[in-house]
C-alpha cells in the first residue's frame, strides 16, 4: 500500500536517544509518521521497539532528541502533557482495562473526565465504538469477565473514544491466545482502512504485510530499515533483517 | 449480682466511646488518604512531609499525643477547637489526637494497597489524558481501598480500643467510667468482664462486617 496522498508529518522523531542504565535502548532515532499512515515496527526482543512506541506519548522519557506531535514538541509534564496524551491513543500488550470499572465505564471515563462530554453523549459514543469492535453485548461486564481478545478490543474502543490523532499499539496481540489474535487484528485492519494514523509494534508479520504502509525494522536500538512491506519482506537489504526474517519465516 | 451498676451510666459511657471512634475514624480516613496521596505524589516536598509525618507520629505513644493535645495545645497554646465547655473541648482534643495518630496507620495501609495496583492501570489512565490527581482519585485509590479493607478493619478495631486513652484527659468514655467503678465498687473481676464484653460488642461486629465487605469489594483481575 502506498502512503496516502497529502499525508503531512504527524509524528516526528529527531535524534531520539534513551538509555536504561548502561543499555542504549534508542540510538539517534529519526522517524517521521505521516497523517493516515500505518507504520509497523518489527524487530527482535530488546531492540527498543516498545520503548520507541511508549516514548511517543512520553510513558518513557527520552534523554536527547526531539519528538513532535502534530507540530508541537512533546511537553515534559503537567496539563499540556495530559492534553497531548488524550490526543494519542495507546493500546497495551496487557490490555490494562480499569479493573474496577465496567466495560462501558472504561470507554466513557476519558470522554467525561478529559473531554468533558456529558454522560449520555459519552455512553452513546461508547456503545457505538463497542459495537464497532464487536463487544457491544459485554458493555455491563467487568474486564475480568471477558476473554483476552475481547478485553483488547475494549481497550481499542477506549482509546478511540478520545478521538485520537494517532494510535499507538504496543504488541497488542502478544498476550493473546492464538485463536483470539485474529479478532484483534481484524479490528486494527479495519481502523487502518478507515485512515487512522497508526504505529504498531508487533510480531504479526501477516498484519505487517497486509496493513502497513511502511515497515520499520529495529535492532539494537537503531532503525535498520524503513521501507514498504513488499520491499522489506521480498528484498531486505541489511544482513540483520535477512537474519531476522530467515528465523521467523521458515517454519 | 449486678446491683452495683446502679447509678452508673454504662451506656452513656460507651456511647461516648462510639462517638470518639466514629469521628476519629472519619477524620483519620480523610487525613490518612491525603497523607497517602502525598507519599506517592511526584512533588518531593509533599513526599517528604508525608514520610516525616508518618514516621514521627506512629512512633510516639498515643498517650503522649493525647496528653499533648490537652497540656500543649489547649492549656499552653489556647487551642479550644471552637468549644467552650470543658467536656466538649476535651472530647474534640481527643478526636484530634486520635485522628492525628490513626491517620499514620491508615496512610500506611492505604499505601500498601496503592502498591498492589498494577503499573499498567496507571499507564492506561495517563494514556487517555488523565492528570495526576485524576489518576489517583479515579483509578488508583478506588482499587487500593478495595484491597485494604481488611487491614483498615484492623486499624479501626485498634482505634476503637485506643479511644480508652482519652480517659487520660478526662473524656467520659468507657475506660474512665471503669476506673471510677473500680475505685468505688468491690467487684473488680466483674467490672473488667463487663467492659471487656462491652468492647467486644463494638469490635467483633465491626471485624465481621468489614471482613464481608473486603470479600465483596475485592477487585477481580
Amino acid at each position: 500500500m502506498p502512503v496516502p496522498d497529502g499525508g503531512d508529518a504527524l509524528v516526528v522523531l529527531r535524534g531520539v536517544d534513551k538509555h536504561f542504565g548502561p543499555l542504549h535502548v534508542l540510538q539517534s532515532i529519526d522517524l517521521t509518521i505521516h497523517r493516515g499512515e500505518v507504520v509497523v515496527v518489527i524487530g527482535p526482543s530488546g531492540s527498543g521497539k516498545s520503548t520507541l512506541c511508549r516514548a511517543i506519548n512520553r510513558l518513557e522519557t527520552i534523554d536527547a532528541g526531539e519528538i513532535v506531535v502534530d507540530g508541537r514538541p512533546l511537553p515534559a509534564e503537567g496539563r499540556e502533557l495530559a492534553a497531548l496524551r488524550a490526543d494519542v491513543g495507546m493500546v497495551f500488550q496487557s490490555f490494562n482495562l480499569f479493573a474496577h470499572k465496567t466495560v462501558l465505564d472504561n470507554v466513557t471515563l476519558g470522554q467525561i473526565k478529559v473531554r468533558k462530554k456529558d454522560r449520555k453523549k459519552a455512553e452513546e459514543r461508547a456503545r457505538t465504538l463497542l459495537d464497532r469492535v464487536g463487544v457491544a453485548s459485554q458493555a455491563d461486564k467487568y474486564p475480568a469477565q471477558l476473554s483476552g481478545g475481547q478485553q483488547q478490543r475494549v481497550a481499542i474502543a477506549r482509546a478511540l473514544a478520545m478521538d485520537p490523532k494517532v494510535m499507538l499499539f504496543d504488541e497488542p496481540t502478544s498476550a493473546l491466545d492464538p485463536e483470539m489474535i485474529n479478532e484483534v487484528l481484524e479490528v486494527m485492519r479495519q481502523l487502518a482502512q478507515d485512515g487512522m494514523t497508526m504505529v504498531v509494534v508487533t510480531h504479526e508479520m501477516g498484519f505487517a504485510r497486509s496493513a502497513a504502509h511502511r515497515v520499520v525494522f529495529m535492532a539494537d536500538g537503531r532503525i535498520v530499515e524503513a521501507t514498504t512491506p513488499d520491499e522489506f519482506f521480498g528484498n531486505p537489504r541489511s544482513d540483520r533483517a535477512k537474519d531476522f526474517l530467515s528465523k521467523i519465516l521458515h517454519h | 449480682m449486678f446491683d452495683f451498676l446502679q447509678g452508673y451510666d454504662l451506656l452513656g459511657a460507651f456511647w461516648v466511646t462510639v462517638q470518639l471512634t466514629v469521628y476519629s475514624a472519619i477524620g483519620s480516613l480523610v487525613w490518612g488518604t491525603l497523607l497517602a496521596a502525598m507519599r506517592v505524589s511526584p512533588v518531593p516536598l509533599m513526599r517528604g512531609f508525608g514520610t516525616a509525618y508518618v514516621n514521627i507520629v506512629r512512633n510516639i505513644p498515643l498517650t503522649v499525643i493525647i496528653v499533648f493535645t490537652s497540656l500543649g495545645l489547649f492549656q499552653t497554646l489556647g487551642v479550644s477547637l471552637g468549644a467552650e465547655r470543658f467536656t466538649t473541648i476535651n472530647f474534640r482534643l481527643a478526636v484530634l489526637g486520635l485522628t492525628a495518630y490513626t491517620s499514620a496507620f491508615v496512610c500506611e495501609a492505604l499505601r500498601s494497597g496503592i502498591n498492589t495496583v498494577p503499573l499498567g492501570q496507571v499507564e492506561a489512565a495517563r494514556a487517555i489524558g488523565l492528570n495526576f490527581p485524576q489518576v489517583l482519585r479515579l483509578i488508583v485509590l478506588p482499587q487500593a481501598f478495595r484491597s485494604v479493607v481488611g487491614p483498615l478493619a484492623n486499624v479501626l478495631i485498634a482505634l476503637t480500643k485506643n479511644t480508652t486513652v482519652a480517659a487520660a484527659i478526662g473524656v467520659a468514655e468507657a475506660a474512665l467510667l471503669m476506673r471510677e467503678m473500680i475505685e468505688n465498687e468491690a467487684q473488680l473481676l466483674l467490672i473488667s468482664v463487663i467492659f471487656a464484653v462491652g468492647f467486644l460488642c463494638l469490635t467483633l461486629p465491626t471485624g465481621l462486617f468489614l471482613g464481608w465487605v473486603a470479600k465483596k469489594a475485592a477487585v477481580k483481575r
